[in-house]
């Protein structure tokens, strides 16, 4: 009995306890109320079901969540991503192209340049883009959100003039299968997320990135006057966070066969700040938690696909994902919980006054 | 003011470069095209004075919309009880999003974010596809031409848009309330010491937002006759935008009614010089905005500075 | 109680959470005066005003205005009570204009909107009876300090006042502005108008003020006749200890390191930096610890600073053991072996939520860079080491640093940089907040690391910790380096005078 009740304090005073949960209610309903939704069979000789999906759909998501983390930990913020992610597919679907040539007397189709050239060049734009991001709040001074403001605006418009105005598929195999592909029967997209988030974990915890990224985000000034130099790093969070917006839109453009610079990635953005922040991540920076960020991105595409499979209309989505941003924010305010718990804790006896304005 | 200069230079380069640009219709129809954005953009001017953002405006153009045209079709309410319960929604709405924002001390950006998923929806939820509205004033309202002298005409939403700056401009001018956020925009904790009505004034900002948003939405239905889910996407930027094209900083303190109008009509050119010029796609004038849009900020943010090494200096 | 008495505190008490920042203070303001009100930092001045002005409800005590008792519960009621204060940050919206400034909240209106000509119109006649003729039209930012500072006073005498607090208005004026705000002082006493005036700058005091009390660490010294204090017994009873009877204490543990010249670490020729620090020259040797003394205000902080990299100099050298070197940055200075403790470890050491072992780390971590990460168990042994050196109280060392006693938190930072391993360590106020024992802990601390071949910039406001600890001093006023006094010359006596200038 003592075992469980330690266990349950280890489980609530940790940082993931809030986003586990959340997870773990999700699952639960669906549990329930969802026909199949564990159900994982084996098709075309691979995994196949509907928690599948979720994984396979999240990978986006997850990806830029993990860029999104680092930058908001800073105390910033990137609304750009969902403008890079258009790009990043307009430039590999640009370079990719529809020929159709004949090879070996097949009709086949072929790429007007080597791939992994194709996605070389997406990643780099988007690279750029994220380090012109950088450079803007690091070096010139201008507020996270401004900053990002202006990509947000030109990124689309920049999108819809590589692929001049059309919706550019991409059918070429090869390439089709980084969105849609099977490795050791699970997605590999997956596979790319992983990869992404295992350097980046190394990154952060086995070198002193971690620690300076926080120590940034708590106290800017201190941290400089301990030697940090603070222009570096947070010019290097927002070029990374446009390496994952690249690797997302190249996922996104694969996955449905095409680069649409109106509509990829729409609103993406705010998923991720979202998930960010269900991740158990304070958006005023500081510590942070990267597996946290990933529990997020998966609560949210399991709500999505709940939605979808429960057959409600998926409109309720964003109505649903505005309750929750506003249930967690309320939870995040300092003065929200002040307000509703200590008060109520306090007449009950349950902690003491000290203890209630420590909350 | 350069937004002002900028605008008349964009419109005698358009002149020059094209035939029939320079005209008065054509200026008119600029201000026809973009009477909506402009009364959002007013609202939007408002919040940033105060030192907030409210990226909430777009959906609630849309939810408006959609609203309107649902209450006018399917349960054939009549347009004078629509109408005001619209503006009413929207100025409550706004009031809802500013007392999360004062009073539990969550960031606006967040807040109106929610508040964006909250409306945008709440549209979906009316309903997924298109419902067409065909409410004998709306349609009145479309298509009435008010005549002009020397064979121009505008509509009734430039009218509508029109009184609203005038509005603007007075509240912003003349009374305690425009002038209390103006303080708050320069430094709230010295606009509190010095007695200020802050929390107040801050969710009526808000409000003021969701009314301007919802009188936007109104118009918008007049421009459309139409609810439909995807409208007004990503217009709230388009405000933001045209607020700090026409001077106001994001910063807050200050705020300019008669910029943001230049604003948007600088948008408005861009827009009819991309249309004459017949090959250049449409989203040449998204990165046009966006270019003045970080030429602007990176300007403030010049000034702010210079502004602060001479303070350190004394 | 005399008629002339216009404020009356007696008994004041506030503690706030481990400090007792006022222990039974009285004070006296009669009206028609200029009341002085002094103390280093610490001392309890602020607190006093916030209580009279009712930014903080004082726990015991009572206040009297005018014969009547009251209890200020906020700025905008002590204000209405008639009690106006103007801070050294001018609390007004520097985009609104003048005018606006002055009427904003009570602006006067013609048919419900702003009566613009009005309040320009009375603003324009304020201004003129203090003396001021400007253009009440334009956005205060456009104007120098000085003049929103007599803003901000036009507005607080418009909303009538019968007592102004002035808290240090001089910091920020040149000589022909000080006159200025000084003849409008004289002008408002004469009205009958009691002044309280907060400063540091002991030549003002004696220009100004008729009456002068003392706080000092928290309790009151004493009130007296401005004429009939001398300027050194002023000092004394702010810093040092009283004359009568007093002992040199600083012969102990200086005599072991010779200090001839060439054997300086760091020498500094004209460096200044613009608005902080006047250009000076400084050289100290190893094993040294140079004091650097004056009154709050004089620039020691600006100077370690500008030597640290924190202000960029623009001008002047320095010469690290030979060599001069280029520092634009507190990164450059650590690379050259050179550590700042700040006195603000608030604000700009502690960085809260982050536990005590990465606190301690953090500083040698950034030295090396972010590739060579200090494995956690180094750390450990690392944190434990100094935990135990420095005798920290915590918890244990993944602690949020947060939540450790001032003290504590202030052992902590000195372990960061005690960590890199400086070869000067320059400590700003490293005592303040802490309780006795753990000053004295400190204190020793000084004086065997300069032992061990450190030189030591110690900055300290409490005179006879400075004189414990040094084997020289530097004397600052003003934002001007003034002297140096030698080891023969140190002597609390000498140097009180150095400071007062006499």
């Amino acid at each position: 009995m003592e075992k469980i009740g330690y266990l349950w304090n280890r489980f609530t005073s940790s940082k993931l306890c809030w986003p586990l949960a959340a997870l773990f209610f999700v699952l639960l309903f669906n549990f329930f109320f969802t026909k199949n939704f564990f159900t994982i069979e084996i098709k075309d000789g691979h995994f196949y079901g509907v928690t599948i999906d979720i994984l396979n759909r999240a990978a986006p998501l997850m990806l830029l969540a993990i860029g999104m983390t680092l930058v908001i930990a800073t105390k910033g913020i990137d609304i750009s991503v969902g403008s890079m992610i258009a790009i990043s597919g307009a430039v590999a679907a640009s370079l990719i192209g529809g020929k159709l040539e004949y090879v070996d007397g097949v009709k086949t189709l072929v790429t007007l340049v080597p791939m992994p050239v194709a996605i070389l060049a997406a990643l780099l734009v988007t690279t750029l883009l994220g380090m012109w991001n950088g450079l803007l709040v690091s070096k010139v001074g201008i507020q996270p959100i401004v900053a990002t403001l202006i990509l947000l605006v030109a990124g689309r418009g920049i999108a819809q003039l590589i692929t001049q105005g059309q919706i550019i598929t991409v059918y070429y195999k090869p390439f089709q299968f980084i969105g849609t592909g099977y490795v050791l029967g699970l997605p590999f997209s997956l596979f790319i997320v992983g990869l992404v988030f295992g350097i980046t974990l190394y990154a952060v915890r086995k070198t002193a990135l971690g620690m300076f990224i926080e120590s940034i985000g708590i106290n800017a000034v201190a941290s400089r006057f301990a030697g940090i130099n603070v222009s570096k790093y947070i010019f290097s969070v927002y070029a990374f966070s446009g390496l994952c917006a690249g690797l997302a839109g190249l996922i996104i453009c694969s996955n449905v066969s095409s680069a649409d610079g109106n509509n990829a990635g729409l609103f993406i953005e705010l998923d991720a700040i979202l998930a960010v922040s269900l991740g158990g991540n304070s958006l005023d920076g500081g510590r942070f938690s990267l597996v946290g960020s990933l529990i997020g991105a998966l609560v949210i595409q399991s709500i999505t696909t709940t939605i979808y499979a429960l057959g409600v209309p998926p409109e309720i989505t964003l109505v649903v994902k505005s309750v929750v941003v506003i249930i967690i924010c309320l939870l995040q305010s300092a003065k929200f919980r002040k307000m509703v718990f200590a008060k109520w804790a306090q007449k009950r006896g349950i902690i003491s006054e000290k203890n209630a304005a420590k909350l | 003011m350069i937004t002002v200069v900028l605008f008349f230079a964009l419109f005698a380069v358009g002149s020059v470069l094209y035939n029939g640009f320079f005209s008065t219709q054509v200026l008119l129809n600029m201000l026809i095209d973009n009477a909506f954005l402009i009364i959002t953009a007013i609202g939007m001017t408002f919040v940033l004075i105060i030192g907030g953002i409210d990226i909430s405006v777009g959906s609630v153009i849309a939810l408006v919309c959609m609203l309107s045209a649902y209450l006018l079709e399917m349960q054939h309410l009549s347009a004078m009880i629509v109408i005001p319960a619209m503006l009413l929604m929207g100025f409550l709405f706004g009031l809802m999003q500013g007392g999360f924002i004062h009073f539990f001390d969550i960031q606006p950006f967040i807040v109106t974010l929610a508040g964006m998923f909250l409306a945008r929806g709440l549209c979906y939820v009316i309903s997924i596809d298109t419902i067409m509205i065909t409410d004998p004033f709306y349609q009145f309202v479309a298509t009435y031409r008010i005549p002009l002298p020397f064979d121009n005409f505008i509509s009734i939403s430039v009218i509508i848009a029109f009184a609203l700056v005038l509005a603007a401009l007075y509240l912003s001018n003349y009374t305690k309330f425009g002038r209390t956020a103006y303080a708050i925009g320069g430094n709230a904790q010295s606009a509190m010491l010095m007695g200020l009505p802050v929390g107040r004034t801050k969710v009526l900002v808000y409000g003021l937002s969701g009314f301007c948003s919802a009188l936007s939405g109104v118009v918008f239905s007049f421009y459309m006759l139409s609810g439909y889910g995807l409208h007004a996407m990503g217009l709230e930027m388009d405000a933001i935008a045209s607020a700090v094209i026409g001077g106001t900083p994001l910063t807050g303190g200050v705020g300019f009614i008669t910029g943001t109008v230049f604003g948007v009509l600088i948008q408005g050119v861009i827009q009819t010089l991309i249309m004459f010029q017949g090959t250049l796609s449409s989203w040449w004038t998204k990165i046009a905005v966006a270019f003045l849009l970080c030429l602007f900020i990176v300007l403030q943010r010049i000034v702010v500075s210079r502004k602060e090494r001479t303070k350190s200096i004394s | 109680m005399d008629e002339a008495t216009l404020v009356k505190a007696k008994g004041i008490c506030k503690t706030f959470p481990g400090v007792k920042a006022l222990v039974n203070v009285d004070f006296e303001l009669r009206s028609g005066e200029i009341h002085c009100l002094m103390g280093e930092n610490g001392a309890g001045k602020s607190t006093l005003i916030k209580v009279l002005t009712g930014v903080e409800i004082l726990d015991a005590g009572e206040i009297f205005l005018a014969g009547q008792p009251i209890a200020p519960s906020s700025p905008h009621h002590a204000q209405q009570l008639g009690i106006s204060t103007v801070y050294q940050e001018v609390n007004l919206c520097s985009n609104l204009s003048v005018a606006e400034n002055i009427f904003i909240g009570r602006e006067p209106l013609r048919f419900g909107s702003i009566d613009w000509k009005e309040m320009n119109r009375r603003s324009q006649d304020l201004l003129a009876k203090m003396s001021l003729n400007i253009d009440v039209t334009q956005p205060l930012e456009r104007y120098s300090v000085a003049i929103q500072q007599m803003v901000a006073i036009a507005r607080a005498l418009d909303i009538s006042a019968k007592v102004l607090i002035l808290d240090e208005p001089t910091s920020s004026l040149d000589a022909k502005e000080v006159e200025k705000l000084f003849g409008l002082m004289s002008k408002l006493k004469a009205e009958g108008l009691g002044i309280i005036f907060v400063t540091h700058f002991i030549e003002q005091v004696y220009a100004v003020s008729d009456r002068i009390t003392i706080l000092r660490n928290g309790e009151l010294v004493g009130s007296y006749e401005t004429a009939n204090l001398p300027r050194v017994q002023l000092i004394a009873k702010m810093i040092g200890k009283a004359f009568e009877g007093f002992e040199s204490s600083c012969k102990n543990a200086k005599d072991s390191n010779p200090k001839e010249s060439r054997n300086a670490f760091l020498r500094v020729r004209g460096l200044g930096h613009k608005g902080s620090i006047h250009p000076f020259d400084l050289a100290i040797n190893r094993g040294e610890v140079l004091g650097l003394v004056g009154l709050l205000g004089s620039g020691r902080t600006e100077l370690a600073r500008t030597i640290f990299g924190i202000d960029r100099a623009d001008s002047g050298e320095i010469v690290i053991e030979g060599q001069t070197v280029a520092i634009h940055s507190p990164a450059d200075a650590i690379q050259y072996g050179l550590a700042y403790c700040s006195e603000n470890r608030k604000t700009e050491g502690i960085i809260e939520n982050l536990s005590v072992r990465e606190n301690i780390v953090l500083a040698l971590q950034g030295k090396l860079g972010w590739m060579k990460y200090i494995p956690k168990k180094k750390q450990v042994e690392i944190s434990n080491k100094y935990i135990q050196l420095l005798n920290i109280k915590t918890s244990g060392l993944e602690q949020n640093i947060k939540n450790l006693s001032g003290g504590n938190q202030q052992k902590v930072m000195l372990a960061r940089w005690l960590l890199t391993e400086p070869k000067l360590l320059i400590l700003d106020e490293p005592t303040r907040g802490i309780d006795v024992g753990a000053k004295v802990e400190i204190q020793k601390l000084i004086l065997s690391l300069a032992e061990t071949g450190m030189s030591v910039i110690f900055i300290s406001s409490e005179l006879d910790e400075s004189l414990r600890c040094s084997s020289r001093m530097a004397v600052l006023r003003d934002r001007v380096k003034i002297a140096e006094i030698s080891e023969e010359e140190m002597e609390e006596k000498y140097i009180m005078q150095t400071i007062a200038g006499v």
